[in-house]
């Protein structure tokens, strides 16, 4: 039982990174029509931000300025977003006429030029990020397990921000507004809303996500050119479990896979990789349009 | 009159033109000796043998004294990216075109077994500092292989006796799902269970994995007396930083590296490091003349020497001194004058290269140092025991070499 409880445990912490990421391409998705292929990458980039922030802005600029953890979660999603604004102003708006496949090649494009940048410089086998804060080093005694007290905050302020973000979507006037502008852009428009700064800011707004979760994500892994490659596969089959575009969906189901996979290790450690997917191909022969998703 | 001048001066050149090669080959085959240094210049295996290894052949041929059978000695080096493509084909480009005479470091076992294959085709000899594998000196051996720093077989001999003598009977393994880590955790399980110990689990972690601690809990709730880490690099790291955070050496299990350099440990910092045991084939202040070697190693290259960085010096310097007692770079020549030497330096005493080409010597067990006991940045590791070299490595008698049976 202990051992179920620990792995469970586990399973979520590996869930929150799950559902703050599909809850992000989701986001995009719904309200912008467009497969978000560089997700990974803006998460990488994130994670990346924070270690330059923290220890190479000295050696390389020569700025004794130290970006610490806490203005890291401030400052990475700022200049990742910002990033989205640009792809999104001088690229993907260009595409929006087209077929979806082609903002997802534009995407993956992006996200192989990144990649390939980092790992120029940074190798592919991951730099430590030394800036976890002092107060969240510890360990808690959970009677179960000793569970780190950093994993401890990164469940929690994940899950705050997730709900935080479907709570703003689905029910503040801001939230309806940007509902009614993916509904009928143009009645929308007549109504005196800008549409394209909406859409341009939901884009950033996806991508800063992203790069919240890299920064939170930098302490528990390495810091290393490759981790959103890693992940980018995992979170688009949670995205399609979840139901396309569904923002509660993405979240629950974010959540609820990372425990599936934890127990998945307890039971039979082999099928932990493949889990997922086995439940993705389940889910598609049965509610082609995800649990939570709407049919069209 | 003109013409007879001519005529002159063209056989003159001729003759001083022929004259020269043969003064040369005298001694050198080509006039000059060269060593390759082929390794991973930039990827994971980057800190541990990488641009340092060309430092210590650098310096192994300075110590010598820039020449050998009065010709200059040239190193050369390239990277391999960890891909035995390249490395075979920088390889073939070095013999064929550059006349290299000794290739050496080689740090990745797939790269060194296909270099390893090539240059005994060109009858060049290699001398592997990186490398793990033990196919090198059994099933795949040459008569110009040498394998000079460590392999599977001692890595494990020696951590996992020590452990199981010191009330470590029960092991669980967390294990590189790849032919490296099964191996390492197949020779390391025989060991465990030769002594009276018993595996009561494994669990295989895909290679880079980021997060061990699903599998750390498994090792956790085993309740084995140590959790041995099949892996290397980054892995291990990984997992070792892991299970610090989830407090299980505090609560009493051992972790056993299988494969630790003291860049890693250097990497990790004592307050996570601490305690975990592993073997290694050199500490850079094991004594004062390998502590000497390793202070001027340390102002070129700003770290202490892996382990494989000493063997790169030892192994160019006995290369060297074959040479240089035989007269001449045929490897046929040279190889047998290396199997006859007792190698004696700073990285290794009383050593012997033997028929398989494994080259024997003694290993040490080693304890990362508590914080407090340390008394330098890199004053890391303690000496717990030797092994002999007997017992690290695989006898002649059960050997799989065509060349020994």
């Amino acid at each position: 039982m202990q051992v179920i409880m620990a792995q469970a445990l586990l399973g979520l912490n590996v869930g929150v990174f799950y559902a703050m990421l599909s809850l992000g391409l989701a986001v995009i998705f719904g309200l912008l029509n467009i497969i978000n292929f560089a997700h990974g990458a803006m998460y990488m980039l994130g994670a990346f931000i924070a270690l330059i922030g923290y220890s190479l802005l000295e050696q390389w600029f020569g700025i004794s300025l130290q970006i610490g953890f806490w203005a890291s979660l401030l400052v990475a999603p700022v200049i990742v977003g910002i990033l989205g604004v640009l792809i999104e102003r001088l690229m993907l708006k260009r595409l929006y006429e087209l077929d979806h496949i082609y903002g997802l090649l534009l995407t993956f494009g992006i996200t192989l030029i990144l990649q390939g940048l980092f790992a120029n410089y940074f190798n592919v086998s991951g730099t430590p990020y030394p800036g976890q804060p002092e107060a969240l080093s510890g360990v808690v005694n959970l009677g179960f397990m000793y569970f780190p007290t950093y994993r401890l905050f990164a469940i929690v302020f994940s899950l705050v921000v997730c709900f935080a973000t479907w709570w703003a979507i689905e029910h503040t006037k801001l939230g309806s507004r940007l509902r009614a502008g993916v509904e009928n852009p143009d009645l929308t428009q007549a109504f005196g809303l800008n549409v394209p700064l909406m859409v341009t800011l939901t884009f950033a707004f996806g991508a800063g996500l992203a790069g919240l979760a890299g920064v939170l994500a930098a302490p528990i892994y390495s810091v290393s050119p490759l981790m959103g490659a890693d992940l980018i596969i995992v979170v688009f089959a949670v995205v399609v479990i979840g139901g396309m575009g569904s923002i509660m969906g993405a979240i629950l189901s974010g959540l609820a896979l990372g425990l599936v996979e934890g127990l998945t290790k307890v039971f039979y450690p082999p099928a932990a990789s493949t889990v997922i997917f086995f439940l993705m191909v389940l889910v598609l022969l049965f509610r082609p349009a995800g649990l939570f998703g709407k049919e069209k | 009159m003109f013409k007879l001048w001519k005529q002159g001066l063209a056989s003159a050149i001729a003759i001083t033109t022929l004259a020269m090669p043969l003064t040369a080959t005298a001694e050198l085959t080509d006039g000059k000796l060269k060593i390759g240094v082929l390794s991973d210049m930039s990827g994971v295996y980057k800190a541990l043998e990488g641009p340092g290894a060309v430092i210590a052949a650098e310096m192994a041929v300075e110590d010598f004294g820039g020449s050998v059978l009065d010709q200059p000695v040239e190193i050369i080096s390239a990277d391999h990216q960890n891909k035995p493509d390249i490395g075979a084909s920088t390889a073939r480009e070095w013999i064929d075109a550059e006349e290299v005479d000794m290739i050496t470091a080689l740090d990745n076992s797939s790269v060194a077994l296909s270099v390893q294959g090539l240059a005994n085709d060109k009858k060049i000899i290699t001398m592997n500092t990186g490398a793990g594998t033990t196919a090198l000196t059994e099933e795949q051996c040459t008569p110009y292989g040498i394998h000079y720093v460590y392999d599977t077989h001692a890595l494990p001999v020696g951590t996992a006796t020590a452990m199981v003598k010191n009330g470590g009977e029960s092991w669980f393994f967390i294990t590189a799902d790849y032919a490296f880590g099964h191996s390492l955790r197949d020779n390391t399980g025989a060991v465990v269970e030769s002594l009276g110990g018993e595996v009561v689990g494994n669990v295989n972690a895909p290679l880079s994995t980021n997060d061990f601690s699903s599998y750390l809990l498994q090792a956790q709730s085993s309740g084995a007396d140590v959790i041995g880490l099949a892996n290397a690099g980054q892995d291990t790291v990984n997992a070792i930083k892991q299970a610090n955070q989830f407090r299980i050496v505090q609560s009493g299990q051992k972790l056993a590296g299988m494969l630790v350099f003291i860049t890693d440990v250097h990497s990790m910092g004592l307050d996570i490091a601490q305690g975990l045991q592993f073997t290694t084939a050199f500490v850079w202040n094991q004594n004062d003349e390998a502590r000497a070697w390793s202070e001027r190693f340390f102002e070129r290259h700003g770290a202490m020497p892996t382990m494989v960085h000493a063997g790169v010096y030892s192994a160019v310097t006995n290369y060297l001194k074959a040479v240089e007692e035989t007269g001449t770079d045929d490897s046929d020549t040279v190889r047998a004058k290396l199997g006859e030497m007792t190698l004696n330096d700073m990285f290794v005493k009383n050593g012997s290269i033997m028929a398989n080409g494994s080259m024997l010597h003694d290993m040490y067990l080693v304890e990362v140092k508590k914080p407090e006991e340390s008394e330098s940045e890199w004053d890391l590791l303690r000496v717990v025991s030797k092994i002999p070299a007997e017992q690290a490595y695989i006898p002649l008698s059960e050997s799989k070499c065509s060349l020994v049976n």
